[in-house]
């Protein structure tokens, strides 16, 4: 039988009464879990087409280097290769896709040009009849390069003598003049000055793969009519047919994504990886053409959660109250923006955790990098800030001989309280699931601290 | 290019399809016997998504090579059920909220039914190694064990129940 | 050999959407003619259920049974725009959507029942069951299928809404960061216990309480599976995975499936308890916030804290390898 989780009654109880709800708040059976036992929930990949063909990619070896030439004779004439696509095939090469919501530039081609700048990055598509001669033929590329030297590190990418790989000019992405999406809250100087403790301490993180159990991919099918239907696991269907739009130069009418079904995102999904170039094969080929990411290319090249370096100065009373903390965080991006400028501004927008502090300043860098390009994954900007706000958060509650919940919850924001990006908090509950965590593993609490609540202005407390 | 013709049972009805070499069990089903059940999340043997079973023992499909299952007998999770009727394995994963993307689902439900057919009271530890090569990234495992341990249950208490 | 144990714990927020260009999504609802009600969205289902948990908010806002709700999504030439499945939006962004489009299909269905009963549509309520009756005289009552019916064949009436949501823009203030980008926050806190041998380094995670405040428990199974699904993610974060093991050193050792690719199997996963909370969100579906990316951030630096509780190592750089571990026991006994 399905587990349930308790929901404990005793905590809002006004704001939580319910009105009668008659399906809200029940366990209705999921409408998909039938199709999922029986093997009958159609994926994308479920469908298949007379005349499938398939597209593969041959991809860089080098993390940067100069493309001298490239050769695709060979690939042509591999038996069963219908079609090799280069950068001249795509009519608007150059995209970011965030350029919907007006963020710029558009800073990553769809396949390489004169230069690669990760390793993995495209190069050539080779469409072919079987997966076998797709792949055949993109082994058969022949491309010269001439290797530069890589920058693999955020704050050596940062430095004023590192090798610029961004063809905008800078090492990172420019947030309205500035080289970082900034928070500026109160005077952090003066909250180090009047700290009995200050804490400086620096963490980290390795990129993670989504690893949905499906794979990145579509198949794109011409219409008798002249558009394209796009079967497709992306996790925004407008955003990927806009996206696509673009990049064909078609009009979006001329395009139809079809999707809703999908084995595992993530954030994984989001990026808009294979419908452009499945879009353009179908197109030329007037076929139908399957472009799905192998499981290797699923962990190497399609992005991962941004590794991310943050360092944080705390400074603190001797009562265990924050009064100044001050972030510097690099997102490594790897070679492109993708997602990842929005990413270092949820994490602006997250600092500095959920503690009323009242001086913050805070320097979030999307740093660029000769690295597979990262981009949004379940909870960017705030996983690996949780890690180190919550790991720092310890480190001085062991510091000072206090416990590590009174600490947070004499720190802990409420209703009312101004956070650091200027919006009053409402609807605040931090206190309450510490003071429910609390009772759960019987970690005793003093009464002044189970008295505590979000509801109640912080008073004479702060 | 050599193709061969390879004749077997698939759920229990008798099917033929071309092999070219090549290609594995797991293409065969989905593309010419239309059988899309079994997954294909990594076609390198390390996921489960694809399992099937082959004369009764659990494979993943995507490293079975098609002209080796000549005469064989193939269960796949298109099977399971008897018209309406679900599994006890499928009805507990239904039951128990086992399911999220789904995707998973159909190479655990195989990798399951091996298990229960073998051993019809399993441990949660042996129910951990049997499905220990079948990833799933969406559920944490829990509800996935607890619903093939409650299928055992069912399983036992109708094979009394018809005693 | 000697296994440390050892308790951390970490508590956190998470923001319910990320909008700085505008955020919206859209539904919309009609009634087919023997009163079934579909719902056309756009909306993506990466399996945390979107389908069914929209599906509630449809029949509940419509007062009919979820049997009668038809989900249709994510075919862009019928359902209407939603930006996508990311940020903890898909819940409360389409669920809201979701709900006004069915509050406008209500106010008509009622208005054709009352035209049938010849009565005040005021005076009328929905049981929940099928039926349109008289507030305080039940018997005086007519079913969906017959209300649709009569919308299609006799009164000529489309029973239809349409309902959208938008979290407006919000540009950051460059100078200062001022922005609002999220509609809610969603909260939890961790308790983990762990058991470090400080012969391999191996860390195993035996146990995790969980708090989390989450607005509303649309479905309480759905519930458990987002909290418990993603807490198992935060694990595997915190212990095992990373594509660039030794990031970033080196780029090379980049795992490419998932025997090197490693994450905690059903033999490797902490026991767990979780209590929900409710705080409902005045600006979620029936109060609801997203949970779906902030079950996996707790735990991670509770296991963290719970490693130096056990053995003194301080891990300040992700995933806690047994590398890692073995690395600061030698330090501290150097030291
Ligand atoms: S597809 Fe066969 S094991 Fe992954
Ligand atoms: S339910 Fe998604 S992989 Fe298992």
């Amino acid at each position: 039988m399905a587990k349930i989780n308790p929901i404990d009654p005793d905590y809002f109880k006004d704001e939580r009464a319910a009105p009668g709800f008659k399906v809200i708040g029940t366990t209705v059976p999921r409408s998909d879990a039938l199709g999922h036992v029986t093997g009958r929930t159609e994926f994308f990949e479920d469908r298949t087409f007379p005349n499938l063909a398939h597209l593969k990619i041959h991809r860089s070896p080098h993390h940067h280097a100069l493309i001298d030439s490239v050769d695709t004779s060979h690939a042509e004439q591999t038996p069963g290769v219908l079609r090799v696509l280069t950068y001249k095939d795509v009519p608007a090469n150059w995209y970011g896709v965030l350029r919907l919501i007006g963020i710029g530039p558009d800073d990553e081609p769809v396949l390489a040009e004169d230069r690669v700048i990760y390793k993995g990055e495209p190069i050539v598509a080779v469409v072919a009849d079987s997966e076998a001669a797709a792949l055949e033929g993109a082994s058969r590329v022949r491309v010269s390069y001439t290797e530069l030297p890589a920058v693999l590190d955020v704050e050596e990418a940062m430095s004023p003598d590192a090798p610029i790989i961004k063809r905008a000019g800078t090492n990172y992405f420019v947030y309205e003049g500035h080289h970082s999406r900034r928070i500026r809250f109160g005077d952090v100087e003066a909250g180090f000055a009047r700290a009995d403790h200050v804490f400086d301490w620096r963490y980290s993180s390795a990129p993670i793969e989504h690893a949905p159990t499906e794979t990145t991919g579509c198949i794109v099918v011409p219409q008798s009519n002249g558009r394209l239907l796009i079967h497709s696991n992306t996790q925004a269907a407008f955003f990927t047919l806009d996206n696509t739009a673009l990049i064909i130069n078609r009009a979006p009418t001329d395009l139809q994504v079809k999707g809703g079904t999908v084995g595992g995102g993530f954030g994984g999904k989001v990026d808009v990886m294979v419908e452009p170039l499945a879009c353009i094969a179908a197109t030329l080929t007037n076929r139908p053409v399957k472009f799905v990411y192998t499981r290797e290319e699923e962990m190497q090249v399609s992005s991962p959660r941004a590794a991310e370096r943050i360092y944080i100065k705390d400074g603190v009373l001797s009562d265990g109250r924050i009064v100044a903390r001050k972030i510097m965080l690099y997102v490594d991006a790897g070679a492109y923006a993708r997602h990842s400028p929005y990413g270092a501004t949820k994490a602006a927008a997250h600092l500095p955790g959920p503690y009323t502090i009242p001086n913050v300043h805070a320097d979030c860098h999307c740093v660029y990098t000769n690295r597979t390009p990262s981009s949004a994954m379940r909870g960017f900007g705030v996983t690996i800030a949780d890690f180190a706000i919550e790991s720092q958060m310890d480190r001085i509650a062991r510091a000072l001989d206090l416990d590590p919940l009174e600490f947070r919850l004499r720190n802990a924001y409420r209703d009312g309280d101004l956070k650091a990006h200027r919006k009053v908090a409402s609807g605040t509950a931090l206190i309450e699931v510490i003071q429910r965590a609390a009772e759960l593993v019987g970690h005793e609490l003093p009464e002044e601290y189970r008295a505590m609540s979000s509801t109640t202005p912080r008073g004479a407390q702060a | 290019m050599t193709v061969t013709i390879v004749n077997l049972k698939v759920n229990g009805v008798d099917q033929a399809f071309m092999a070219r070499p090549g290609t594995t069990l797991l293409l065969a089903l989905r593309e010419q016997l239309g059988l899309t059940g079994a997954k294909r999340g990594c076609a390198q043997g390390a996921c489960g998504s694809c399992t099937v079973l082959l004369d009764g023992a659990p494979v993943v499909s995507c490293l079975v090579p098609a002209t080796t299952v000549d005469g064989a007998d193939i269960a796949t999770v298109e099977g399971l059920a008897d018209g309406q009727q679900l599994s006890d394995v499928q009805q507990a994963f239904l039951d128990g909220f086992a399911t999220q993307c789904g995707f998973c689902t159909p190479g655990m439900l195989m990798s399951a039914e091996a298990l229960l057919a073998r051993n019809p009271d399993p441990t949660a530890d042996e129910v951990n190694e049997a499905i220990s090569g079948n990833v799933c990234r969406c559920t944490g495992y829990a509800p996935i064990v607890s619903a093939i341990l409650d299928a055992a249950e069912r399983r036992r208490n109708r094979v009394e129940a018809t005693h | 050999m000697t296994l440390l144990r050892g308790r951390g714990y970490a508590s956190v927020n998470y923001p319910t959407g990320m909008n700085l260009g505008g955020d919206p999504s859209q539904a919309i609802i009609h009634a087919t003619t023997m009163g079934g009600f579909v719902v056309t969205l756009s909306s993506v289902d990466l399996g945390q259920g979107l389908k069914t948990v929209v599906a509630q908010c449809a029949a509940e806002t419509l007062g009919i049974p979820m049997e009668n709700v038809i989900i249709d999504t994510a075919d862009t030439d019928t359902g209407p725009h939603c930006m996508g499945t990311f940020a903890s939006r898909g819940t409360h962004r389409v669920g809201n959507a979701v709900i006004m489009a069915a509050r406008e299909a209500r106010e008509v269905m009622l208005q054709v029942a009352a035209d049938e009963l010849e009565v005040d549509a005021g005076d009328l309520e929905t049981d929940g069951t099928g039926f349109v009756r008289l507030k305080g005289s039940p018997a005086t009552k007519i079913h969906i299928s017959d209300i649709a019916l009569a919308a299609h064949f006799k009164q000529g009436k489309s029973i239809s809404g349409r309902g959208i949501f938008l979290k407006e823009r919000s540009y950051p203030v460059p100078e200062t960061g001022e922005m609002d980008p999220d509609s809610c926050q969603a909260h939890a806190c961790t308790v983990a216990e762990v058991e470090v041998d400080d012969e391999t380094g191996i860390v195993t995670v035996l146990r995790m309480y969980n708090t989390y405040e989450i607005g509303r428990a649309l479905n309480p199974a759905m519930v458990a599976q987002q909290v418990e699904g993603g807490a198992w993610m935060g694990v595997s974060h915190a212990i095992f995975e990373s594509t660039e093991p030794y990031y970033p050193a080196s780029r090379a050792h980049g795992p490419i499936d998932f025997c090197e690719y490693l994450m905690p199997g059903p033999a490797e996963i902490p026991v767990q308890t979780s209590v929900i909370l409710e705080r409902p969100a005045s600006n979620g579906p029936f109060g609801a916030k997203g949970i779906g990316e902030m079950t996996a951030n707790a735990p991670i630096p509770a296991i963290a804290n719970a490693i130096f509780d056990a053995c003194g190592v301080r891990l300040t750089t992700m995933p806690f390898t047994p590398e890692s571990v073995l690395r600061g026991l030698d330090a501290l006994r150097a030291a």
